[in-house]
């Protein structure tokens, strides 16, 4: 089988690979990039451990061919942080204990930085639904969507979200 | 969150640090079993079986033995031959002929995907290809799925040597049935004729998946020399290597199990599927071998939770006092015994005070993969029945369901369903909470209703090794032999800082492999809180005590004259008096006053305390399409004592959504073929974020007299509960009682519209 060459970004880096023509990108990236923070549960969209985000878009990279990347931007959770410097999405996962044993956290701290890329003050339900798209068997959610609305209210210079005030 | 800190007498315990793995799990850096290559590594793949139940007559692998890029094949007989042998590991017992013939079936598939063949090549593109060339001529079976039907007497039988265990006399021919289990005290029929009021029902359920988001993978490299290193997940690295050995027939010291992060378990990893398989590929290939389950081989393949039968029936006198309690149910063991019987029996009725009562569980064998253990093996699927029929006679008496439960609430002392009195237990201070919660007092909406249900989880100790050193620089690290699931590094920091008086990021914590820690039982049963923290705090309290030696050797006093204090030692008397040595220098000097400082602690832990929760559940039901919303949930639990506050909530939230997914969503569907139709998180629902409201945990703090900081185990009572508080609460809001799980859409509507 021959194999496609393919020139995409990922992560800001100009980055190439030579994969089949029906790899998925989830594929690429573990397998043949080495980023294993993108996760696989499930291999049909219905997890969202791979979430990544394609020239602006959140995607599942189970469900993206590998030479559909060609010419596009790809962001992992591996780009996520700023060097050492942690996004305040993955601060707040970690000040609010919003994982637990952590393997679909990748998947969602790309879906919720994406989320208040475009939103930077949701709702609660607003979170919710957008993270519904990822499934998590540990935490129940709770801690994640207070992690989440801690991010953007850190993101707009706020202290206490709408959610952890006290009920009226 | 950082709720304000009550006063405790703690510097550590309670608190809620960041978790020292953290950061590698926010990056991405983290590598979970999936994640692992090792240089020159083959990509494995399993043939599964199409069939139910099935003779292999035969599996030809010349033609995938040819395919270019093929380095093994294996196949059932390549296991040795074994002999039965029964081994304690993780939630249970299991038989390794068993263990190793769900690896590999050897002469019979007893499910549709049991495993039959595996080939390792150098891509999962030819390994997949293999498969397809692997012949296998099987002759079909007639199979059985249900439990009624595995009953039968002229049932399919899965094992021709399967004699009922706890059945006096032994049964003259083999069944189906693999274990009774019964336990009682008084005389129940005379109990429930002389009750005032009387309810009874049959509560049923399909099995359910543990529903981990990482599926199963493992990497094996096994030598000439006939030693081997396995990398994977699992809750336990020390009964993957004492299992792996045992099928193989191999030393245990040969085989090295380096533990990688595990995402989620929840019970269902705390046996082994693929590394035996693995390893065999490897001897036979000479390099490291890759197995990795799909999603659908995990739905398929690996061991859900028993779908149930089970009989309730229960006596009231007019005041309500509980007089008689008969249950009787049945348990899918699935291709292989499995041990749920028997926690479900002790799970069943023992938090109220009954002076009649008989339980009788009975596991039964179906062509179904082997059950496995999931979060409280057992106790959910008979505390539904328990607590929904005792909600169906709070009504029959007119008396308010949390008053009714209070009024018979055991007490320290009391006896449990085995007999033996109930240690220091807080389950009526979990039920007082309650009653004092601004929930249970708060008013409903339209189309809504109120449940609750209370519920136990026995925990458990057992064997733990930790090591714990002190570097030259002074600061402390904490090895086990215990994987992280849900934050039990933070949690042996804790306590470790606690007992030497120091800064919670002065003690790191590792997991550590099979050849670096001594034997340590599975991340499983509540456990590791609880005795891997026994062993952190003894190895912490030797440390603190050689530290002390070392400080009055270098004093030149005697031990006596010197004391902990404060994270460092204090001289309290001769010319060294008021003087203080700080770990660094007592560290930094302990190679020319001893050597290296450093402890072990090896013990099995007893003094373990069951933990119990009472829930209180709040429903929407749409009337139009029978869809369950669960718009406000509390969940308030006797914890003993919290180490980390956060992840005890966590755990209380997470068993709180699994048990909600149990109750409304989730369900094994196999169709007349006997095939699994929802192997997939499409059709197998599980809850998403959208589902779910805030989950309030209420930790209730009864210490635990037998640990040195009063824990109690905490991970599994929450899945307990939700089964019934969410039945209660359709009840409430809808006047109907559903009594099959999942309460999905569907059944909801049907019930609301019996005319159809």
């Amino acid at each position: 089988m021959n194999k496609i060459h393919v020139n995409c970004a990922v992560n800001g880096d100009a980055t190439e690979f030579l994969c089949d023509p029906g790899a998925t990108l989830l594929d690429v990236l573990r397998d043949t990039l080495g980023l294993t923070g993108s996760k696989e549960g499930c291999g049909s969209g219905d997890c969202g451990a791979c979430t990544v985000v394609l020239d602006g878009e959140m995607v599942c990279s189970c469900l993206v061919l590998a030479p559909e990347a060609e010419g596009r931007s790809v962001a992992t959770i591996e780009g996520v942080a700023e060097g050492s410097v942690l996004h305040p999405v993955q601060q707040k996962f970690l000040e609010h204990a919003a994982l637990q044993c952590g393997f679909c956290t990748p998947g969602f701290i790309v879906a919720a930085k994406n989320l208040l890329d475009r939103n930077p003050d949701p709702t609660e339900t607003e979170v919710r639904y957008w993270l519904a798209g990822n499934l998590c068997r540990c935490t129940g959610y709770d801690k994640i969507v207070r992690a989440v609305l801690a991010a953007a209210a850190e993101l707009r210079q706020e202290r206490t979200p709408a959610c952890t005030r006290p009920r009226q | 969150m950082h709720a304000p800190e009550t006063m405790k007498p703690f510097r550590h315990i309670g608190t809620r640090p960041v978790r020292p793995d953290g950061v590698d799990k926010v990056t991405g850096k983290a590598l979970y079993g999936p994640d692992f290559k090792a240089p020159g590594m083959l990509w494995g793949a399993i043939l599964r079986s199409p069939h139910p139940h099935a003779r292999i007559v035969s599996i030809d692998t010349r033609e995938a033995e040819r395919l270019a890029g093929v380095k093994a094949v294996a196949t059932g007989r390549d296991f040795p031959t074994l002999e039965s042998l029964v081994m304690h590991v993780g939630e249970g017992a299991s038989d390794i002929v068993d263990v190793a013939h769900n690896c590999l079936a050897l002469d019979k598939v007893l499910y549709e995907g049991h495993a039959v063949a595996a080939v390792a090549a150098t891509s999962p593109e030819i390994a997949r290809d293999a498969l397809a060339l692997i012949e296998v001529e099987y002759d079909v079976l007639p199979f059985v799925l249900g439990l009624e039907e595995a009953l039968a007497q002229d049932a399919p039988l899965l094992h021709d040597n399967m004699f009922t265990k706890g059945v006096k006399p032994r049964p003259d021919k083999p069944s189906n049935a693999s274990m009774r289990v019964e336990m009682g005290a008084g005389d129940i029929e005379a109990g429930l004729a002389g009750a005032a009021v009387t309810v009874e029902g049959r509560y049923t359920m399909e099995p359910v998946h543990q529903g981990y988001i990482e599926p199963h993978a493992c990497v094996a490299s096994w030598n000439g020399d006939g030693q081997a290193q396995i990398w994977c997940s699992s809750q336990g690295h020390f009964s993957v290597r004492s299992l792996t050995a045992s099928v193989l027939a191999i030393p245990q010291s040969d085989i090295r199990v380096m533990p990688l992060e595990i995402g989620g378990g929840f019970g269902g990893k705390t046996t082994i599927y693929l590394e035996p398989v693995a390893m065999i590929l490897s001897r036979k290939s000479g390099r490291p071998v890759r197995l990795a389950m799909s999603r659908e081989e995990v739905f398929r393949a690996s061991g859900p939770a028993p779908g149930a039968i089970i009989d309730v029936r229960i006596g009231a006198d007019a005041d309500g006092r509980l007089v008689a309690a008969d249950v009787e149910f049945k348990y899918h063991s699935g291709a292989y015994p499995a041990v749920d019987a028997g926690a479900g029996v002790s799970s069943a009725i023992g938090h109220y005070r009954i002076a009649n009562t008989r339980v009788v569980g009975t596991e039964v064998l179906c062509n179904r993969p082997a059950a496995k253990a999931y979060r409280a093996p057992g106790a959910p699927q008979v505390n539904f029945a328990v607590e929904s029929a005792l909600d169906e006679l709070a009504a029959r008496l007119g008396m308010d369901p949390l008053e009714l439960r209070l009024k018979n609430a055991a007490k320290p002392g009391d006896p449990q369903t085995s007999g033996l009195p109930w240690g220091k237990i807080g389950w009526i201070e979990c039920l007082e909470a309650a009653k004092a919660h601004p929930h249970w007092s708060s008013p409903l909406g339209p189309n809504q209703g109120r449940g609750i249900a209370g519920g136990y989880w026995g925990n458990y100790g057992g064997p733990s090794t930790v090591n714990l050193s002190v570097a030259e620089d002074g600061t402390f690290t904490v090895a086990t032999g215990s994987p992280d699931i849900g934050g039990s590094r933070a949690s042996m920091a804790i306590m470790a800082a606690e007992v030497l008086d120091v800064p919670y990021e002065q003690v790191r914590c590792v997991v550590a492999d099979t050849a670096s820690i001594g034997v340590s039982m599975v991340t499983g049963g509540s456990r590791t809180t609880f005795a891997t923290g026994m062993a952190t705090v003894e190895a912490a309290g030797e440390v603190r005590h050689l530290l002390c030696q070392r400080a009055a050797r270098i004093w030149g006093a005697s031990p006596e004259q010197v004391q902990w204090r404060s994270g460092e030692v204090v001289c309290l008397s001769g010319d060294k008096q008021g003087e203080t040595m700080s770990v660094a220098d007592i560290a930094s000097r302990s190679f020319h006053s001893g050597g290296p400082i450093a402890a072990v602690s090896a013990l099995s832990a007893r003094g373990w305390l069951p933990g119990f929760g009472f829930h209180i559940c709040d429903v929407e039901v749409d009337p139009e399409t029978g869809h369950v919303a669960v718009v406000r949930y509390t969940a308030i639990q006797d914890v003993g004592r919290a180490i980390h506050a956060d992840y005890v909530e966590g755990q209380i939230q997470g068993g709180v959504a699994q048990g909600i997914g149990w109750a409304l969503n989730e369900t094994y569907i196999y169709n007349e073929e006997g095939r699994l139709d929802n192997p997939g998180f499409l059709d197998y629902r599980m809850p998403v974020a959208s589902d779910m409201p805030m989950i309030e945990a209420v930790m209730v703090e009864v210490p635990n007299p037998d640990h040195p900081f009063g824990v109690k185990g905490v991970g599994e009572v929450p899945i307990v509960p939700p089964l019934a508080a969410v039945a209660n609460a359709i009840k409430a809001a809808t006047g109907k009682r559903l009594n099959s799980l999942p309460m999905s859409p569907e059944r909801v509507y049907a019930a609301l519209h019996p005319e159809g």
